[in-house]
């Protein structure tokens, strides 16, 4: 009895700053650390010597990997990914990731190294100003010099990273810190005063916004990753069924709703189908959820949606009227949003509107998509190659990609079956984002297959992660649509300046022996009729595979609305 | 639209580098601050930015929102000159000997409402509040003179209407 009243609630650890950094990993339950040691880390690294057991730790092939990788890791699982670099040229290799995670709204903890406080600013080995640097590209960070900072620090920097719309957020640890003694005691972050991540749903929004959708003769829905982000699936497909709206997908939202659901009428934006993009010019009433008005999606503003009343559900507030003139701002969770939004409009079906659609996708379908997906001669199409992987994957994989035309045809041919499946870089356009980020959404989603859809350029900017997923066995199927170019500028190249193909052209090695190098089995093919073997051999394979398609060296993607026109002037060809 | 001059007022926790995470949301959208002064405000521990920009009011509508939206923020507002009372400081440094002769002293002190902060043989610290037209008219009456040295504060602003104030406070206090 005595024992129990004396033995205080909790009780705190004596430890060192590096240990606990391990420690705060293990409360937030941390399955994977895509890191990289160096000088400043190395005390965290030495404490994770004893963790092995609890915490998994990637040996990427260089920081931008283990950030990418994070990032597929998040994107796959719905979870924080986390990121451990050294100082200087550690802690600035990850930029890129950060600010391509910070425009995604994707939750990353980056912890790097420092070097000891009494060296800062004295431009010691391998320091630099990693808080100054990635001040504008992360939702907070903050640079911890004494050891007993580190628990408050760290609980503050996953609660920010993963909570209202998430975002990368950074910690940077002096040498000193990590070799500092503190009495540990974790105390998870529940709320911080000046930070308010979920606005309040205001009733009065929902109600107008359920009376302008009711009264709605041709309403259209925007639905962006926030739908994804707000784990708000089931409350989106409730709503859109209940109200049969034609909903229409950002490049981010792609999989929050069945490829094939009837009200699904495909992509918005500059590569997106042509209905969505022309009739967004038709449409009276406008509703966007957790989307952000992207100007790929919108092409020119001063033709965008005019005629439309505009419905705009967020978390964050500073996307109300950012780029698209609002008339209902509906701010708050859209799971919650959608949920009371739902119970207000009135069960409805837009037979004729979507119709319309149909029609649109009947012209599109006629003038470019049976050309992609079933050539019968010529070179191969990236769009056959897709619509192939499709026959074996029927919906269920995770889909990568990188960024550029094989992204964009990737992304408007692959069928999904469900969420968090589509994994790509959108708003930073990140080339070398897909090879990682697939290793990394590999190891989060180790029951999913997960298919890496890479250019010829985008591969050989991280082609070293081909390494870690050797080291870890992670089964990446990597497939390379290669037209020894530069695809998509040499597309713009040909359609806005002349056919001038200036320094698009790419001489590119055996990437089939280079994956060989890495223990990775893989196959080039240019023959259609040698497609559907290959795609079998792939999947089959126990293992990380690479698929090399040579594809059309001068291949478009279709339809395009080209830079700074409207939606309406969408072309097909 | 317009350009026109708004002071934007934040209030925010006192942490390190903030000052540098707000000002770069002027530095990506190519703004140029006018004039910037940060200081405790009247609830503890929280600090008031005062931020003078000329931009559109679109512009800064988005600004303040993008400000507000830092974690470490607790609200931000615009206003524009005519809805707070605002001052700058001013203080100049000159040669007693040019100044100190006849009835100028006098003058420049009456004149101008300003005040002497100290005085040595070679020369004189003459301080003056205002606005930035004030105090710049004493500047230009005191180059003949010359003028060994001159500086100006960034603006400091509160907000005139009672009600917002105590909506504001009620804000920034209750959490």
């Amino acid at each position: 009895m005595e024992a129990v009243l004396t033995k205080p609630v909790k009780e705190t650890v004596k430890t060192t700053g590096a240990d606990a950094v391990l420690r705060v990993l293990v409360e937030e339950q941390t399955e994977f650390i895509f890191g990289y040691p160096g000088g400043a880390i190395m005390p965290v690294y030495d404490a994770l010597y004893h963790y092995q057991d609890k915490i998994h730790h990637v040996l990427n092939r260089h920081e931008q990997g283990c950030i990418h990788a994070a990032q597929g890791y998040a994107r796959a699982t719905g979870r924080v990914g986390v990121v451990m670099a050294t100082s200087g040229p550690g802690a600035t290799n990850l930029i890129t990731g950060i600010a391509d995670a910070m425009i995604d709204s994707t939750p990353l903890v980056c912890i790097t190294g420092q070097v000891g406080s009494h060296l800062l600013g004295s431009d010691a080995f391998q320091e630099t100003d990693i808080i100054s640097i990635s001040m504008p590209v992360t939702k907070w960070n903050f640079q911890v010099t004494r050891a007993e900072e580190l628990p408050a620090a760290l609980a503050r920097a996953f609660y920010i990273a993963r909570s209202g719309r998430p975002g990368p957020v950074l910690i940077d640890i002096t040498k000193d810190a990590q070799f500092g003694d503190l009495d540990f005691l974790y105390k998870k972050c529940q709320e911080i005063r000046s930070y308010k991540p979920v606005p309040k749903l205001d009733p009065n929004q929902v109600k107008k916004a359920a009376d302008l959708i009711n009264e709605a003769q041709r309403p259209f829905v925007l639905f962006g990753q926030g739908v994804i982000l707000g784990k708000a699936e089931k409350e989106f497909k409730a709503f859109v069924e209940k109200t049969g709206i034609p909903s229409a997908w950002t490049l981010l939202g792609l999989s929050a709703l069945p490829t094939d659901h009837p009200l699904n009428v495909g992509m918005l934006g500059m590569h997106g189908n042509y209905g969505p993009n022309k009739l967004t010019n038709e449409c009276d009433v406008l509703i966007a959820i957790g989307m952000r008005f992207d100007d790929r999606v919108t092409g020119n503003l001063a033709s965008y949606a005019k005629q439309a009343r505009v419905i705009h559900l967020d978390i964050d507030p500073a996307e109300i009227n950012k780029n698209v003139k609002v008339d209902v701002p509906v701010l708050g969770d859209c799971k919650e949003s959608l949920t009371e939004l739902t119970n207000q409009v009135r069960m409805n079906s837009h037979a004729k509107w979507l119709e319309l659609f149909r029609k649109h996708d009947a012209l599109e379908q006629e003038t470019v998509i049976q050309d992609e997906i079933k050539p019968a001669t010529g070179d191969m199409k990236m769009g056959e190659v897709i619509e192939e992987i499709n026959k074996t994957t029927k919906g269920d994989a995770i889909l990568v990609t990188d960024v550029g035309q094989h992204q964009m045809m990737a992304c408007r041919y692959t069928q999904f079956n469900q969420s968090k499946s589509n994994i790509t870089s959108g708003g930073l356009g990140t080339m070398g984002f897909c090879l990682p980020a697939a290793l990394g959404a590999k190891l989060g989603a180790p029951e999913r297959d997960v298919i890496a859809v890479i250019g010829d350029g985008g591969f050989q900017m991280t082609i070293q992660e081909l390494g870690t997923i050797f080291q870890t066995k992670a089964a990446v199927k990597i497939v390379i649509l290669n037209n020894s170019f530069l695809g998509m500028v040499r597309q713009w190249q040909q359609l806005f300046f002349d056919k001038r193909y200036s320094s698009t052209e790419l001489e590119n090695p055996d990437f089939v022996e280079i994956a060989q190098g890495y223990g990775i089995k893989g196959q080039s093919i240019s023959e259609r009729s040698a497609l559907p073997e290959a795609i079998e051999t792939m999947m089959k394979h126990d293992g990380s595979y690479l698929l090399e398609v040579h594809v059309g060296k001068e291949d478009n993607v279709f339809p395009m609305v080209p830079s700074g026109a409207s939606v309406s002037d969408i072309r097909l060809s | 639209m317009e350009q026109k001059v708004f002071t934007i007022s934040a209030f925010t926790e006192n942490s390190i580098g903030l000052l540098n995470r707000i000002t770069s949301m002027f530095t990506r959208r190519h703004l140029n601050i006018e004039s910037l002064n940060t200081s405790e405000s009247e609830s503890p521990g929280i600090y008031r930015f005062t931020i003078v920009v000329k931009t559109t009011e679109e512009q800064v509508q988005k600004l303040v929102l993008q400000i507000e939206k830092q974690v470490e923020v607790l609200k931000a507002v615009y206003h524009v000159d005519e809805e707070t009372v605002f001052q700058e400081i001013a203080l100049y440094k000159v040669s007693t000997k040019s100044v100190a002769d006849g009835n100028l002293v006098e003058k420049l002190i009456r004149d101008n409402n300003a005040r002497i902060l100290s005085m040595e043989q070679e020369f004189m610290i003459i301080e003056k509040t205002g606005h930035k037209a004030e105090t710049q008219e004493l500047l230009d009456f005191l180059r003949p003179y010359g003028v060994i040295e001159f500086v100006r504060s960034g603006r400091i602003s509160v907000i005139k209407p009672m009600e917002e104030s105590e909506d504001l406070r009620k804000r920034i206090t209750n959490f």
